[in-house]
């Protein structure tokens, strides 16, 4: 168990270095003279800008010496600051994570929420009419792109009605407005971006399920006059949830990336809108650190699903 | 002549079978897995039911206890268990009789055990449902049951997995997650075949004691008769779904009439010889279900196979005694058996010449077996 943690950590350094790197060269490859490059467009240009910018990116030193002086100023929190706003990058993420990170983190709840119960229940009534409904229904909140569900709620719940009074857009902070005004912007973008996941959420527990429920411990849970409910939640839905597990990981990463359109939106202040902004300013400094950001993140959740299953099959940690 | 258990006690019917059938509807057409199979078995008795792969074993037993295996069963018939009618219950019902009254052993304790449940909650969940014990008492109850079977630092292992055990000890573990709550009737479905030979008369010797020392009930599922041979008070012998002889232990290794019981005990492993290798298979393979041979299942293997086996399948009716059955025209040991083996042999019928080639039942064998099951002189 230990030399597996070990080498865990050794992949999740190695992950990060390449990351990292390959993000760096985001700045580094760009065609012309790094300097335009890293100058967003509607920068001032004079030369005392265009000389800090050599100093500071070391733009004279070869490619990895200048990697190795980013990637020590990144580990301090130091990712640059941008050329427009003069804002340092790590403030921006800072500022815009929590909105962005609750989004996520709500999004998966919900999707969670209702995927595992609709998972155990399409594998316990398999082919019969709960499971093809259900299977049925999730497959619409999969093929539908959040953004046109996002619209469509909005559209209902302010347009057509106003029920619940829950507003089509904004965003309401903990720290100010208290935590039941947070939630009521947070609940429809992040009902909106939980479809997708918890369409596959809920097929891939299904299906896992389906098999676990053939196996032998199952049948002889059942001879044993176990309750059918207590079968389910207490035998066969923890060896059913490894795969599960690993696409909450992945659907983590690929929400904290993928708010933007949702945040755009509803008009809240993210981190994906502020990506999106950069881009369009094209605010290098800024696209990079967002970016490290992110994919670190994503690494992150990654290595945390692998010692999850350590935690859910005692099989895996006698390796 | 007193059979094994029973001294100086009457004993009731717990269990009685009548004419259960268990189908299985495939595209192919109807699986008859069981076939119209009837027995009883008395409290404390042990009944033997031996059959090649594929002869219905696992589906009867299943079927006795309501398991559910599909839901594309048909089943019929009536199982009776203590006076109730088995096959007319609710699962709710049943739910109440799994594990307190009626209890299985499974065939293989890497897979019938969860993996990623505690010992010590496999083995006392069931109990604190059934029997509205506290946590602590389960425990105690569960600790006592594994150190019964003979599980060494019970209390370590209480909170191991099972796959920290080794096979031998996880069956152990099943025995003792089935007798937690007392049962009456305990179904052990061929509890060591997937155990190595010197584990495999422990757990069975284990099955046994607890039998005695609990007066249950037990059906003792296997395909190997030299298991059953000095741990059984009868024997059904099962082929295609059906009991084709029954009788008491002693009295079918020493008065053998099926000629299929007869191959099954030229099959069992020689245990003087090193590699346990078997003394002859039968020869060709078990019948489809869903169409079997015409007249009597067996007559395409039988070495004394004869045109009216062909053609009209023959019952089940009693051998010398009453409590010997068998359903067969030409049985083993008759002068109508000898006459038709030498018109098959003379015909070069081809699975009579393998009977004649595989030697001679060894003789050894059937003392020993007889002398095990204490009947016979
Ligand atoms: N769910 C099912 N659907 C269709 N056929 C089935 C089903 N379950 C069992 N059978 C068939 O029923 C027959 C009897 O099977 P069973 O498992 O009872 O045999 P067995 O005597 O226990 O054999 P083994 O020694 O291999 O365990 C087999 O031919 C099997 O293919
Ligand atoms: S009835 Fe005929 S074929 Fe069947 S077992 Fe007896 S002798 Fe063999
Ligand atoms: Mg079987």
């Amino acid at each position: 168990m230990g030399k597996m943690i070990g080498q865990r950590v050794v992949r999740l350094i190695a992950t990060l270095l390449a990351v990292t790197f390959l993000t760096f060269l985001l700045t580094a490859l760009l065609p012309g003279d790094p300097v335009n490059a890293i100058l967003p467009p509607d920068a001032p240009r004079d030369q005392a800008t265009v000389d800090r910018i050599r100093a500071e990116f070391n733009l004279d030193d070869p490619l990895l010496v200048r990697y190795g002086s980013w990637l020590a100023n990144a580990v301090t929190g130091d990712l640059g600051k941008s050329y427009i706003t003069d804002q340092q990058v790590t403030e921006a993420i800072k500022q815009r994570i929590p909105i962005t990170f609750e989004l996520t983190a709500l999004a998966a709840f919900f999707a969670l929420l209702l995927a595992v119960p609709v998972g155990i229940l399409g594998a316990y009534r398999e082919g019969r009419f709960a499971d093809k409904s259900s299977s049925a229904m999730v497959q619409v909140g999969l093929s539908v792109p959040p953004f046109i569900v996002g619209i469509f709620l909005i559209w209902l719940f302010t347009v057509k009605t106003s029920f619940l009074g829950l507003p089509s857009t904004g965003w309401n902070r903990i720290t100010t407005d208290g935590l039941w005004e947070n939630l009521r912007t947070a609940v429809l973008p992040a009902f909106a971006l939980s479809l997708a996941p918890l369409a596959y959420f809920s097929r891939l527990l299904r299906s896992d399920m389906v098999g676990t429920l053939k196996e032998d411990f199952v049948l002889s849970a059942r001879a044993k006059g176990l309750k059918n409910r207590y079968i389910l939640g207490r035998h066969a839905l923890r060896p059913s949830s490894l795969s599960l597990v690993t696409i909450v990981g992945i659907q983590l990463g690929i929400l904290l990336s993928g708010t933007v359109v949702i945040e755009q939106i509803f008009a809240l202040p993210g981190l994906g809108s502020r990506l999106l902004n950069a881009i369009y300013q094209r605010d290098i400094v800024m696209i990079q650190g967002i970016t490290v950001f992110i994919a670190t993140m994503y690494v992150l959740i990654n290595t945390a699903v692998d010692f999850i299953y350590l935690a859910i099959d005692p099989r895996i940690r006698k390796r | 002549m007193e059979s094994r258990g029973t001294v100086g006690r009457v004993d009731r019917k717990i269990l009685v079978v009548e004419d259960l059938k268990t189908h299985f509807k495939l595209p192919a057409g109807m699986v008859k897995a069981v076939d119209g199979v009837s027995f009883d078995l008395k409290q404390g008795q042990t009944l033997g039911v031996v059959g090649e792969s594929g002869s219905g074993k696992t589906v009867l037993s299943r079927t006795i206890m309501r398991l559910t295996l599909g839901n594309n069963v048909h089943t019929s018939g009536r199982v009776s268990f203590e006076d109730r009618d088995i096959l007319s219950l609710s699962n709710k019902e049943m739910q109440k009789i799994w594990g307190l009254e009626m209890a299985m052993v499974f065939q293989d304790p890497m897979t019938s055990l969860n993996p990623v449940v505690k010992i010590g909650r496999q083995v006392t969940e069931h109990v604190r449902k059934h029997l509205n014990v506290s946590k602590s008492e389960a425990k105690a109850t569960a600790l006592q049951l594994l150190k019964g079977v003979r599980i060494p630092e019970a209390e370590a292992r209480f909170n191991a997995y099972p796959h920290q055990l080794s096979g031998g000890m996880r069956q152990r573990v099943s025995i003792a997650i089935a007798l937690a709550c007392g049962p009456k009737i305990l179904f052990a479905d061929e509890p060591t075949t997937a155990l190595d030979v010197t584990v495999q008369h422990q757990i069975l010797n284990l099955l046994n004691l607890q039998q005695q020392e609990r007066h249950m009930a037990m059906i003792l599922v296997t395909h190997d008769l030299g298991v059953v041979a000095g741990r059984t008070n009868d024997i059904a012998v099962m082929y295609a779904g059906k009991i084709v002889e029954k009788a008491p232990t002693w009295m079918l290794f020493s008065r053998v009439q099926h000629p299929y019981t007869e191959a099954l005990l030229r099959s069992i492993p020689r245990t003087n010889q090193k590699n346990h290798t078997r003394l002859s298979a039968i020869a060709g393979r078990p019948p489809d279900l869903i169409n079997p041979p015409q007249g009597c299942k067996f007559s395409p293997r039988c070495p004394y196979a004869q045109d009216k086996c062909r053609e009209e399948e023959p019952t089940l009716q009693a051998a010398q005694s009453d409590e010997h059955q068998f359903a067969c025209w030409y049985p083993v040991g008759t002068p109508e058996n000898k006459e038709a083996f030498e018109k098959n042999l003379a015909a070069q019928l081809p699975q009579t010449l393998a009977f004649a080639e595989g030697k001679v039942v060894d003789e050894s064998v059937i003392d020993n077996a007889v002398a095990l099951s204490g009947g016979g002189s």
